[in-house]
């Protein structure tokens, strides 16, 4: 095969042309966007962040794998900038002070904790129809009860161009929401201890390999205590220069 | 000068009937006793035959389920003096002219508000969502813009050269105190006010009296006519009876929302805002229901205050049917507006945060909702509080120098089984003990309040590869516990 490099450089142009589609590739969506402050995941997402204006559904196996830490650098961009962070029917309680080192501005958060799940989708939509609220969480598998489908477009409608980020929190068995317009799931490898983060659905399409996050590098060791192997503190840098909250 | 005039040409009825949406057959009667006469009757009524003049037991006998309330002329004043109160929000002179016309002084309104039209408008409306039915006219002088209400005659005249053409279709028989006076006017053959202005002043003088013609003169301008003006009450106080007891919500909202109009107005006039108002949901025997809306700041948004009031009615039961509603404003605190703005600011969203938190409180209850703020304790259950949303921390965590703390805590720490002195994962029973990553750190605090801690906390990870904080008690017992889990 006798190509020349200027013909091997012509092919290659030509097939970075904008008509064509390549296989593992999205369509530039342009969604208004926050960025997550991992930029392994923003790579993977249409608008480089969180959308806005839409539901976004995250799934993980079970509480307190790092599907927190994982929305904690946008979350507190948000508050940084005076928007409200609002927490609905979380699992368990959020720790103040863990939140402040995360750079949360604990006077822009709210906790709402409605009894019932009828309160908790209400309450959802209010804080969704605000505008004066950056980024709502909402737990939704605290009652068994089946959530209807009318009930989660109602989210979405209320949602819907807003400025505002709706973040669901569901078990990874639960059945999903037809309308959100991401879908996460968030587990553990193994063997490496970090977190996995598959992108179910994504706007513009086409479904990337896992991207794996090491949530937890942030954790310092206490001085003084031994540390055990395979606890890397090496990247504590890494997360935390990404965040942009001044504390 | 320019005056309009507001008639409430069926306010014995209204007062009454105006707090629900479509009354039944009512008639006023004016009194308890068998001979009593109708006054006034509704629409309902007067399709059945009733008329105003025949007496109550013919009334009844011409609609069965009619019903006959008393007239109650003081309600008739109270009301009408709330409703000029609440015609203050739209000028500062008003005037009462009993029983039943309200008079405003609007030339110097005309600017603020966009014209005659677009006033006239505005209050015609507002008039309306209190739910009463007025004659609404303007005239230059206040004794002309009274009697083309009464008259029925919309006009608006705003010029007093036009004055006398627009006065000589009125009828003569409204500028009269007593029926001598009408029999008198009528035997001349004058029956507009175009007849008596065309007859000699000085023969009508000696054959009516002299205060027929100052009338006149009033009416067109020619000698003064001072009216008392009317001074707004210091508090509001309300009281609307319902015809026929109610104990759905909406038309309990749909009364209370007429009373709410009414109190905005006056805030308004006054330049008022309402911080607790009272509602009073009033049954038979007595039984009274309080309801009061908790708002976090002053407010005199008739929108915002009828969106509360459904969500703190929707919480609460009510014992038995309302005959009445009543509303108290409570303690005012002197509001001001605020000017608009172009684009949306901070004071907006200020506004827009306070109001969705007070929506969530109308609905779900005072405690569902809450804040969190750093506290100086080393006990990590005691490191934070719960406050108002929106509080602002006063103690600066000094977060950077703290080790980490985990972002989700279990209210009440879960003991977990140990084997050979170690802990087990608590949900999965058959695994291994937990490795145990970073600490010890050793917390000993509280001796002084008597709630003594003393723990070693360290940081650990199950077959799951999640990480948790976990402690050892440093008392007697030495149990493990789980007290978070770093999500």
């Amino acid at each position: 095969m006798n190509t020349s490099p200027s013909a091997a450089q012509s092919i290659l142009s030509a097939l970075n042309h904008p008509a064509l589609w390549h296989g593992n590739d999205f369509a530039q969506v342009a969604t208004p966007s926050v960025p997550t402050g991992y930029a392994e995941l923003d790579v993977h997402l249409p608008g480089a962040g969180w959308p806005t204006g839409v539901i976004t559904e995250i799934h993980v196996e079970r509480p307190g794998i790092g599907e927190l830490q994982l929305v904690m650098p946008a979350a507190a961009r948000l508050t940084q900038a005076e928007r409200w962070l609002v927490m609905i029917a979380p699992p368990y309680l959020p720790y103040a002070p863990a939140l402040a080192a995360h750079g949360v501005k604990l006077s822009r958060l709210m906790l709402i904790r409605p009894k019932t799940l009828a309160e908790q989708l209400w309450a959802c939509e209010q804080a969704l129809q605000s505008e004066s609220c950056g980024n709502v969480m909402l737990w939704l598998d605290q009652s068994s009860e089946r959530i209807a489908e009318n009930a989660l477009r109602r989210l979405q409608l209320s949602a819907e161009r807003r400025d505002v980020l709706a973040m669901l929190f569901r078990a990874s068995r639960a059945s999903s929401c037809t309308q959100a317009a991401l879908r996460l799931h968030v587990s553990r490898q193994p063997q490496t201890s970090r977190t996995a983060v598959r992108i179910l659905k994504r706007r513009g399409g086409g479904i990337p390999a896992p991207v794996v996050l090491d949530l937890h590098s942030t954790l310092r060791q206490r001085p003084g205590a031994a540390a055990r192997d395979d606890f890397d503190h090496a990247h504590r840098a890494r997360v935390h220069g990404s965040t942009f909250a001044a504390h | 000068m320019l005056w309009l005039a507001l008639h409430f040409r069926h306010l014995p009825l209204e007062v009454f009937t105006r707090g629900v949406r479509e009354a039944q057959s009512t008639v006023i009667t004016s009194g308890p006793e068998t001979g009593a006469t109708v006054i006034a009757a509704n629409r309902p009524a007067q399709a059945r035959g009733v008329s105003a003049g025949m007496s109550a037991s013919a009334a009844c006998a011409l609609a069965s389920e009619l019903h006959t309330i008393t007239r109650d002329a003081a309600k008739e004043r109270s009301t009408l003096s709330r409703i000029a109160a609440w015609s203050l929000q739209f000028t500062s002179l008003v005037s009462l002219a009993e029983p039943d016309t309200v008079l405003l002084e609007i030339e110097g309104s005309l600017k603020l508000f966009g014209g005659l039209n677009k006033l006239h408008q505005h209050i015609a409306r507002s008039v309306a969502e209190l739910g009463f039915d007025t004659d609404i006219a303007c005239a230059p002088t206040p004794l002309a813009a009274l009697w083309f209400a009464r008259a029925g005659m919309a006009v608006r005249v705003q010029h007093r050269d036009a004055l006398l053409h627009a006065m000589e279709k009125l009828p003569a028989n409204l500028i009269c105190d007593n029926q001598i006076m009408r029999d008198l006017l009528e035997n001349f053959g004058a029956c507009t006010l175009g007849d008596c202005l065309r007859l000699p002043r000085d023969g009508l003088a000696r054959r009516t009296g002299q205060r027929l013609l100052d009338q006149l003169d009033r009416a067109l301008g020619l000698r003064p006519d001072p009216r008392l003006p009317f001074v707004a009450p210091q508090t509001y106080n309300a009281t609307l009876p319902l015809p026929a007891p109610v104990v759905q919500a909406d038309a309990l909202l749909f009364a209370a929302r007429r009373l709410l109009a009414e109190l905005c107005g006056w805030l308004t006039a006054t330049g008022h805002g309402v911080q607790r108002p009272k509602f009073e949901f009033i049954g038979e025997k007595q039984i009274v229901t309080i309801i009061t809306l908790e708002l976090a700041s002053a407010s005199r948004d008739l929108d915002h205050l009828t969106t509360l009031l459904p969500e703190r009615l929707a919480r609460t039961e009510l014992p038995c049917a309302a005959i009445e509603i009543a509303i108290t404003s409570g303690k005012v605190v002197p509001l001001a507006s605020h000017n608009l703005a172009f684009l949306p600011d901070n004071a907006s969203q200020e506004e827009s945060s306070s109001r969705f938190i007070e929506r969530l409180n109308a609905r779900l209850g005072a405690n569902i909702i809450c804040g969190l703020t750093p506290h100086a304790d080393y006990r990590p259950e005691r490191a934070w509080r719960a406050c108002r949303p929106g509080t602002v921390a006063s103690e600066n965590a000094t977060s950077s120098l703290m080790p980490a703390r985990p972002l989700w805590l279990l209210t009440t720490p879960k003991p977990l089984r140990e084997t050979n002195a170690a802990p087990h994962d608590p949900d999965d029973h058959d695994g291994g003990p937990l490795s145990l990553l970073a600490g010890p750190e050793r917390i000993e605090a509280g001796w002084w309040d008597g709630q003594h801690v003393a723990r070693d906390y360290f940081i650990a990870r199950n077959a799951m590869r999640s990480l948790l904080w976990v402690y050892q008690e440093r008392t007697a017992a030495r149990g493990w516990f789980m007290h978070g889990m770093f999500a």
